[in-house]
């Protein structure tokens, strides 16, 4: 394997594609994108939602054709034969179209066959992949009967029936819990160390860029910068400190102090800690006029000269971060900070046989960001749902804001918000209109609907975008809606299902900063997240698997249990695996599932 | 990798045996496709077979017996012995009314007191009330009625007790040729296999490309060495297997169940029945490939096959009887030439003067539609 040497095996020069939008506009998905991808070496394509990853992608699968440009693929030409790429390489497109209604077995047997892998070839490959995927007791199962993380890795396995000479795979971890995320990763790392396989893959994850010895970034269309990830965090070099409070300052709010300062370019809290990156030309010390903190500078990492990357593009992104921690309710709720809001008690659901909580217990008090974690399948969902009164515990005990969830389901839902997963709002309503009928499913009316609407437009900035369709918002916007219709009837308790999922960088401190502004004024809070480093934001954590929690604590208690001999720092996500892995260990294949 | 690579050919045969291999699968376990290739063939047949049979059955009727004289008795009993009515004799004309209004019985039929005085004087009449709600039942119900008592006219004058033999009954042979279509399911049963045939082959091939746009599922197949046509062949052939395997159940069905005569050959039978499902096929890849969302294409391809089928093709409508405008557009809806090829092998015979010339123009329909689905699929994402 000689990196960086040799032909390129992608080189694009000069690619632009767009798209007619919803509304017939015409959207530039790549704007004159040129790069080079050398053999052997794993490529990452980063950018937020809608930077033009998956185009970028799709025209090297052949699946598209450029605008205008040239692409080379192998040597191919994409525009003039893109069968002969499509004959070679192994693409992992974001959705993988899995047949569901087909066994892992099969699903595997259909690509092989689409390869024309010999009998003699499958018998030397298939144990690999098996092993590679740790699939080999699943063959029979039925895709569709797969967690998202078993169904990702069998995608992977679908597009390596054969060595492929490249391998494209579009996000193959979005969505997907740390473990399956790790898995993954060691997955692909072993392709590129041990076969030689030229990898491309596009990620969201910040971290996973890191890992990569080539990266692309890409942001709205155009190409930002590529070369090794240094070169990219070097552009935050000397810039990064570790901020400590003396005065035993919770790191969340030090957080939301901290971004508020002119210097301070960005901040996040970790580690009990907040780590900052401060702008370009900012004061020489950066402890000048902040008594009781402590700054020691640290090493850039490659999120952080992202940031720096980015925030020249920031006004696009969205407001200025000030607003965002401007944000007021109207009345905040009663100042009884301290009382249990949430009370589960010993709640047990099952489904036939399945037992998908087993007797969990848990309190949240008011003002508190609890977040839930655990990989796909663990019972989160189940838990949310309940939670909100959409399931009825089998046993147990449920209390919201004082009122018992099995008795006045009714009534506790009025004191709920709920900010799910996937944008759901209505993509052929306006912005206004979307909130106008929300307030009315909410029960306003009147003028306190006028004033709650008014309410929700000025506290999130909506009234520029207040007749844009929603289905035609940009990600952070759309979450933004989410967000502001999910607070409509002044809600003491917000739910938020994996809402950051797939969003910018920009967008997901935008939205902490307001999560954090409405936790201050006594909103309680509850998330659910695979972004490890957002449940530093939380005041405690659970972690469920298999129906059951198996830690609760503050991210500082939790964050201990990672800790090894050879890793005295570990990170959330570290910790996060540990106690799975220590909970699933006495029988890692009857939990896989 | 592999020592020899196979040639082009047996590959490109692999692929397409894999991909109907998979398609079988599906089938098999997707409940939906079941209920559309097995379940709704079978409730059609049963539903038109037996349920939509034209004909009428068991009327219940009363006859008002004013006259109790052997000629009204003799009327009263040949509505009695006749299967097409469940008849009730009564005296009283009151009661009789008020059971029409109840709905209990569908028709009155009269026998005034002086009866036998009129037939004796050769203007003998019987009223006959039918409940004209369903226009059509209460046609057959006037024609029966108006048989039955011809009927009993002409056993009187066999007997010999009337001397004037020129009763004033309704015209009889009119009636009786009516009678004579008695079994509908003659024309029926073959205009079912044109539903059938129209609803597996055009139907189910509709949903199953869209599916695929829907799931994603073609994305990560047209990255690999397939090619355009092999999806369309491992789409096309399972779809027509299963057509034919509906076309057979039908046709049994109309041999067996319902007696139906085929005096044509099989061979040409099934070879025209070939031709159509190749059309069906085609259409609903054709609609699938373009449309590429299963609700859409499921809708466009009932609304452009399965309706024209029921109501243009000649099966329930007598074609020469509609307006010219819906005439022509007819000669667009390729059901019409199949049925006229059905209705003709099924109850005619091997008249090849109507075979060659519909059955070249279901080819030729067959042949554009596949050409228009080849251009329509192309292993791009736009």
């Amino acid at each position: 394997m000689s990196v960086g040497s040799g032909v390129p095996v992608i080189e694009g020069r000069k690619l632009a594609k767009s798209f007619r939008g919803p509304g017939k506009q015409l959207v530039q998905a790549l704007d004159d994108v040129s790069f080079a991808v050398m053999p052997g070496t794993l490529t990452a394509l980063v950018g937020p939602d809608g930077a033009g990853k998956t185009t970028l992608i799709r025209l090297m699968a052949g699946l598209m054709i450029a605008d205008a440009g040239e692409l080379t693929v192998l040597g191919f030409d994409v525009k003039g034969d893109p069968q002969a790429i499509q004959d070679r390489i192994g693409y992992m497109p974001q959705r993988f179209g899995l047949y569901e209604d087909l066994s892992v077995q099969e699903n595997l047997d259909l690509y092989a066959d689409m390869h024309g892998v010999s009998a003699q070839d499958r018998r030397a490959r298939y144990p690999m992949l098996m092993e590679m995927t740790a699939l080999g007791p699943f063959t029979r199962r039925l895709a569709g009967k797969l967690s998202g993380g078993m169904k990702q890795k069998l995608g992977l396995a679908c597009t390596l029936v054969r060595a492929p000479d490249l391998l494209l795979l579009d996000e193959p971890t979005v969505g997907v819990d740390p473990l399956s995320r790790r898995e993954l990763w060691d997955i692909v790392s072993r392709l590129v160390r041990e076969e030689g396989v030229p990898v491309l893959l596009s990620t969201a994850y910040l971290d996973e860029a890191a890992r990569c010895e080539h990266v692309m970034v890409l942001h709205q269309g155009k190409l930002l910068s590529q070369g090794p990830p240094s070169a990219v965090s070097g552009l935050a070099d000397g810039r990064v400190f570790d901020v400590q409070s003396d005065g035993g300052e919770p790191a969340r709010e030090l957080q939301a102090r901290l971004l508020d300062e002119p210097d301070v370019l960005d901040a996040s809290p970790e580690a009990g800690r907040v780590r900052i990156v401060r702008r370009e030309g900012a004061p020489e010390d950066p402890g000048a006029g902040s008594a009781g903190l402590r700054f020691s500078p640290v090493p850039a990492r490659f999120e952080d000269g992202f940031m720096v990357l980015l925030q020249p593009n920031a006004g696009q992104a969205g407001p200025a971060k000030d607003d965002a921690a401007d944000m007021k309710l109207e009345h905040p709720p009663a100042a009884d900070a301290g009382q249990p809001v949430i009370e589960v008690d010993k709640v047990v659901k099952r489904f036939g046989d399945f037992v998908a909580v087993d007797q969990i217990s848990f309190q949240i008090r008011r003002g508190e960001i609890f977040g839930l974690l655990g990989p796909n399948g663990a019972g989160k969902t189940t838990t949310f749902r309940m939670l909100c009164g959409l399931l009825r515990p089998t046993s147990g005990g449920l209390k919201i804001a004082g009122a018992d969830l099995k008795r006045s389901p009714a009534s506790a839902r009025q004191k709920i918000g709920y900010v799910a997963q996937k944008f759901s709002l209505y993509a052929q309503l306006s912005v206004a209109e979307n909130l106008d009928f929300f307030a009315s499913a909410y029960g306003l009316y009147g003028a306190r609907r006028r004033q709650r609407i008014d309410w929700a437009m000025a506290q999130f900035q909506l009234g520029p975008i207040a007749n844009q369709l929603g289905g035609q918002l940009p990600g952070g916007y759309k979450q933004r809606l989410a967000t502001a219709a999910a607070l409509l009837h002044e809600p003491d308790i917000l739910f938020l299902d994996e809402a950051t999922s797939g969003a910018d960088p920009l967008a997901r401190r935008e939205f902490w900063r307001r999560i954090t502004a409405l936790a201050q004024q006594g909103v309680t809070v509850i998330v659910t997240t695979h972004f490890m480093v957002e449940a530093e934001y939380c005041d405690r954590i659970a972690i469920l698997d298999s129906g059951r929690v198996l830690a609760q604590g503050s991210p500082a208690e939790i964050r201990a249990r990672g800790a090894t001999a050879s890793n005295a720092q570990p990170t959330m996500e570290d910790a996060f695996i540990a106690v799975i892995e220590a909970a699933r260990a006495p029988s890692p294949n009857e939990r896989a599932a | 990798m592999t020592a020899v690579p196979p040639s082009p050919l047996a590959a490109k045969a692999r692929r397409v045996a894999a991909l109907i291999r998979k398609e079988g699968w599906q089938i098999v376990r997707d409940p939906s496709s079941f209920a559309i290739g097995v379940v709704l063939p079978l409730m059609l047949i049963l539903l038109f077979g037996y349920a939509m049979s034209l004909d009428v059955k068991h009327v219940p009727i009363a006859v008002v017996l004013e006259d109790p004289s052997a000629q009204g008795r003799e009327i009263a009993a040949s509505f009695q012995l006749s299967s097409y009515f469940n008849t009730r004799v009564t005296r009283s004309m009151a009661e009789a009314q008020e059971e029409m209004l109840s709905g209990e019985i569908d028709g009155i039929v009269r026998v005034p007191a002086d009866f036998a005085r009129r037939v004796a004087q050769g203007d003998g009449q019987v009223q006959l009330i039918v409940n004209g709600i369903d226009g059509n039942t209460a046609r057959i119900v006037e024609a029966y009625a108006a048989a039955a008592v011809a009927q009993s006219g002409a056993r009187l004058d066999a007997e010999g007790q009337d001397d004037s033999a020129s009763g004033g009954q309704a015209t009889v042979e009119s009636q009786l040729w009516f009678n004579s279509a008695n079994d509908s399911r003659y024309f029926l049963v073959p205009g079912l296999i044109v539903l059938i045939i129209t609803l597996i082959g055009a139907f189910m091939t509709s949903m199953v490309v869209a599916r695929e746009w829907e799931r994603g599922t073609f994305e990560a197949l047209f990255v690999t060495p397939v090619r355009t046509d092999e999806i369309l062949l491992g789409k096309t052939v399972p779809y027509f297997l299963l057509g034919l395997g509906g076309m057979l159940l039908s046709m049994a069905a109309a041999k067996f169940m319902f007696h139906v005569p085929i005096r044509g050959s099989l061979t040409a039978l099934m070879g025209v029945s070939m031709l159509y499902l190749l059309v069906s096929v085609a259409t609903g890849l054709l609609i699938s490939s373009s449309l590429k969302s299963q609700f859409l294409s499921s809708q466009v391809t009932l609304l452009v096959t399965f309706m024209p089928a029921l109501m243009l093709s000649g099966f329930i409508y007598d074609l020469r009887s509609v307006p010219l405008a819906i005439r022509l557009i007819s000669y667009l809806v390729p059901a019409r030439y199949y049925v006229i090829l059905l209705q003709t092998l099924f109850l005619a015979g091997d008249v090849w003067s109507v075979i060659w010339p519909n059955a070249l123009i279901l080819a030729v329909v067959a042949v554009v539609l596949l050409a228009l689905t080849r251009r329509a699929t192309r292993k791009s994402l736009g």
